[in-house]
């Protein structure tokens, strides 16, 4: 039971919300060390989170979340952490379900958990209806590409065993990432499963993904998850049994 | 037949072209790496201009029966596409990388900043 955990925190210009996140994270998983990934924020995202004990890893330019995640998942590589979770920078995960989330990796059922809004009906998330389609049409398409169900491929609420962490650590897209990591994982070989978790609104800022963006998201997107199931991946359980 | 003054006018082009990345290159501004693929297209403009009846055989070849002169325009075009395709190439190297030492960047300030100041 002493295995390390990490909370990975991307966060660029949420001085709002980010003293609350790494509280939250310290009182729900006392044990766990919170990194904050600051990328490039123009605040004092990066002042606050120290201010409140997080270790800070400041990127020198803006990187986009995927890049900023990404190097939280090296830093949990580099100092050999055996667990890590990942929960926004806005206070949208809640925290006190950590130990819910890594519940499946602590059994050795799971190597990646996806905080999922759709796993059964008792999620209260509604999101706008165009988001909800494109949510529900990723998820179909990476459950068919990936051939296992998956329910919510956009939550940026998830945790990873050592597994899970290597992999994420060597490739992770960029920008818009969740979706394509998701099928990454999949033709990996990462044994995935879902729970269900509730998303609150946004503690403070204002959320990334604007309208206009949103055409570039679908397209990227579907483009990014088509090459990645056509390219090859090492499968992962030889290296882990 | 392509008038005479066509292959003139692209020979002429040609050679500036070459000389042009020759002398970028001279003078370090320009890597050889990524002048090869312009050299390629100012020789291959150049061959096609100054051989007359070259061009007029591949016209034919094309179908392009009314105009020879189309052909240097249409290899030029897809020169410049490949050109580009690789610069696209390049940049996402490039931008790959980027992201990479900003990523190691990011984790040696924080390893350095755990460091104790050095005693002097």
């Amino acid at each position: 039971m002493s295995r390390r955990l990490v909370a990975v925190v991307p966060a660029w210009n949420e001085a709002g919300a980010i003293a609350g996140v790494v509280d939250e994270i310290r009182s729900a998983v006392p044990e766990a060390d919170v990194v904050v990934v600051d990328d490039a924020s123009t605040d004092d995202t990066g002042a606050v989170a120290e201010s409140r004990g997080a270790v800070v890893l400041r990127l020198p330019f803006n990187v986009g979340i995927g890049g900023a995640v990404q190097t939280g998942f090296r830093y949990a590589l580099g100092e050999g952490y055996e667990l890590a979770v990942r929960l926004d920078g806005d206070g949208q995960h809640d925290a006190a379900e950590i130990p819910k989330i890594l519940a499946p990796i602590e059994a050795r059922e799971a190597d990646l958990v996806i905080g999922s809004r759709f796993v059964d009906g008792s999620g209260t998330y509604e999101p706008p209806p165009a988001r909800r389609v494109g949510i529900r049409v990723f998820a179909r398409l990476v459950s068919i590409l990936g051939r296992q169900r998956v329910t919510d491929t956009t939550s940026g609420f998830i945790a990873l065993d050592r597994a899970g962490i290597e992999l994420f650590a060597s490739q992770y897209p960029h920008d818009y990432p969740e979706v394509e990591a998701t099928l990454v994982a999949l033709r990996s070989g990462l044994r995935l499963a879902q729970v269900q978790v509730a998303m609150r609104e946004r503690a403070a800022g204002t959320s990334s993904i604007t309208f206009v963006r949103s055409l570039y998201y679908i397209v990227k997107v579907t483009l990014a998850l088509l090459v990645a199931s056509l390219r090859r991946y090492p499968r992962l359980e030889e290296a882990r049994r | 037949m392509t008038p005479l003054r066509v292959s003139v006018i692209g020979a002429v082009a040609s050679i500036l072209l070459i000389l042009v990345v020759l002398e970028l290159v001279r003078g370090r501004r320009l890597k050889e790496r990524y002048a090869l693929l312009w050299l390629a297209t100012g020789i291959v403009l150049l061959v096609l201009s100054v051989w007359r009846g070259g061009l007029n055989t591949i016209a034919g070849w094309l179908g392009v029966t009314s105009y020879p002169p189309a052909v240097l325009f249409g290899v030029a075009t897809l020169f410049i596409l490949l050109v580009l395709l690789h610069y696209s190439t390049v940049i996402s190297k490039l931008t790959d990388e980027n992201v990479d030492l900003a990523q190691r960047i990011a984790l040696l300030e924080e390893r350095v900043s755990r460091e104790p100041p050095p005693a002097d």
